[in-house]
């Protein structure tokens, strides 16, 4: 299962960096979507990932004596969805602008300002 | 000392925002409503600044979940100062808005998110959890994102696109850095963290994260390699809204790097050497990028750049002397940049161009005015005794001690460089004849009421005197800073202030 997820965030982020070298406007953005999935599934490994072991302490017990589930990164997790989805929807909304504004997808036609070297 | 105090300069803005929200179309209300709110902060946030100075590090913990469990909010010399500075440039800038911004951004809802950037701001500055500092950060770039792209004009949409890109790469780079950091420690207390850190055995592990914080701070502060989105976006959106990006925006990265690399990973010779190389690119890049440009907003864009530079000297050097220097410079930096693109403004609104081939005159038609601008260029250089020239010699000295000649070339060339375009702006914009052609557009200036023409020079005038106080109070501000850099090099306190123990070792 580890293996299987470590493999997946590397494809992730790789595919992810890659999109984002490209130089359309719509593959940029899906670039960072998956950078930002493959961040969150990264942290979803680093919590652990034990199977059927919740974190509840027994009563005589003053400490976990083996792994168990941990729940933070899942909370982390669900904070950084949240925050991904507000920030990729806010992207896509420029997208649309920008394409409306500029009749181009291209990254590179976005300099019509620069002109003062 | 455990405080709730600490939680109010950001509460304060929260709730302004909110208010200014039930006046939706009401551009008046919310003007008076914003710079009331901003009042407060300020208040708020000295008195803040007076308890953590007499009192030492304050503490609070969100919901009563004792550190290293819940979320920790931290007062400290650094983060209280630069809430401080926050609130006077929130409430200069905010003055300034009454007037220049138009009142068709206002009714979009311009103060609102101003007022959820400063509280994002002032969030970032206080907390004492590395996530809780990621959702701060947050905060923070999807406001300046609205801000960035609230009127909607092609340029300002295309500076929005370089800059959304970046900055929400950045953030992604920052998360996967926590992730990893998590995964080594199972802490998110900043405190904490600090003594788990130093435990781990795998150094290669912890100098990777080290840098993955290095980069994603590096992106939103505009150091050397990671800088080119900001020169190409800082010039698009209305003056007072690059005033706050100029001023404030930049430095939360700085704030987090020296937060990052003073309690959580103390830099070794490696990344050391690594902040001193990047320094001395930073600086040598930003000069270069400012003297190839002829509008002064985008001058001003790559100035922010280059002096980013002194500030990752002082982290690069890594000595008391040096960090000091810094923090010094960063105080004066926040108020003067701040007030170059204020300034930048009034002259767009007097001239309707940032073009320095289509500026001149200025003194002829405003001598007064334009006193007060030299001082703020002054200020900028550093003539002794203004602001700029005091944590300069810290930094040259530093950089004497640690004997770095290409540094100390890249810290002289940075200055000389600044004093140059200084006397080039000076030149064209305020000695030069305005040239012909372009007199038809009208004076936007002139033709306001005497009061707004108050209320826009105002704000300057504040950010103006407070460069002076600062200048001619260097004393008391090399107190500050020598304070912080102090608190940066010897970090017991913080950690027993949050922890209540030491780390165990």
């Amino acid at each position: 299962m580890e293996l299987l997820l470590v493999i997946l965030i590397g494809i992730l982020y790789a595919s992810g960096a890659y999109l984002m070298f490209r130089r359309s406007m719509v593959r940029l953005l899906l670039g960072l979507i998956l950078l930002g999935n493959g961040a969150n599934l990264l942290i979803f490994l680093m919590g652990d990932i034990a199977k059927g072991k919740p974190p509840i302490i027994g009563a005589d017990a003053s400490f976990f004596k083996e792994i168990y589930a941990d729940p933070v990164p899942q909370s982390l997790i669900l904070t950084a969805i949240v925050i991904s989805f507000g920030l990729q929807s806010f992207a896509i909304i420029l997208l649309k602008r920008v394409y409306l504004l500029t009749g181009s997808d291209d990254l590179d036609t976005l300099n019509t300002h620069d002109k003062d070297i | 000392m455990i405080d709730n105090f600490i939680i109010l300069p950001v509460l304060v803005h929260m709730l302004t925002a909110i208010i200014t929200v039930f006046f939706w179309q009401k551009v008046g209300i919310q003007r008076i409503i914003s710079v009331l709110g901003n009042s407060v902060g300020l208040i708020l946030a000295w008195k803040l600044f007076l308890k953590t100075w007499d009192t030492g590090i304050l503490t609070m913990q969100a919901g009563g979940w004792s550190a290293p469990f819940g979320i920790t909010f931290v007062s400290d010399t650094f983060s209280s100062v630069l809430v401080l500075l926050t609130g006077i440039t929130a409430l200069c800038v905010s003055l300034f808005s009454t007037v220049a911004v138009s009142t068709q951004r206002i009714k979009y809802g311009y103060f609102s998110i101003f007022h959820f950037l400063i509280m994002g701001l002032n969030g970032a500055f206080l907390t004492g959890d590395i996530f809780n500092l990621y959702v701060w950060f947050e905060i923070v770039i999807i406001s300046s994102f609205v801000l960035m792209t609230l009127g909607g004009r092609k340029p300002q949409m295309e500076g929005a696109i370089k800059y959304v890109a970046m900055n929400m790469l950045a953030s992604t780079i920052f998360l996967t850095a926590i992730g990893i950091l998590y995964g080594m420690t199972g802490s998110l207390n900043m405190a904490d963290l600090a003594g788990k850190v130093a435990q781990i055995e795998n150094r290669g592990l912890v100098n990777v994260t080290a840098l993955l914080f290095f980069v994603g701070f590096g992106i939103k502060s505009a150091v050397f390699p990671l800088y080119f989105w900001l020169p190409s976006s800082y010039h698009t959106p209305p003056s007072s809204i690059a005033a706050l990006f100029g001023g404030l925006l930049t430095k939360v990265g700085i704030y987090a790097m020296f937060r990052i690399f003073t309690l959580i990973f103390v830099p070794d010779d490696f990344m050391m050497n690594l902040f001193v190389i990047v320094a001395i690119m930073t600086l040598v890049t930003g000069a270069l990028g400012a003297i190839s440009k002829n509008s002064m907003r985008r001058m001003f864009s790559y100035l922010i750049v280059c002096h980013i530079g002194y500030f990752i000297v002082g982290l690069g050097l890594f000595t008391e002397i040096a960090i000091a220097g810094a923090i010094f410079y960063l105080i004066h930096d926040i108020i003067i940049k701040t007030n170059l693109f204020l300034m930048s403004g009034i002259i767009y609104k007097a001239r309707g161009s940032t073009d320095l081939r289509r500026l001149g005159g200025f003194y002829k038609d405003y001598p007064k005015l334009s006193i007060l601008f030299a001082i703020i260029l002054f200020s900028l250089v550093g003539i002794p005794p203004l602001s700029g020239f005091w944590p300069k010699i810290n930094l040259f000295q530093a950089a004497l001690t640690a004997k770095s000649i290409t540094l100390i070339l890249a810290l002289i060339f940075a200055s000389f460089v600044t004093l140059f375009l200084i006397a080039k702006i000076w030149i064209e914009v305020f000695w030069k004849d305005l040239p012909k052609g372009d007199s038809e557009k009208g004076d936007e200036l002139k033709s306001l009421p005497k009061e707004k023409k108050f209320v826009l020079i105002l704000p300057v005038v504040i950010l103006a005197i407070v460069s002076l106080t600062i200048g001619f109070g260097a004393e008391y501000v090399m107190q500050i800073a020598q304070k912080i850099a102090s608190e940066m090099i010897d970090t017991r306190p913080y950690i027993n202030a949050v922890l209540g123990h030491l780390p165990l070792k």
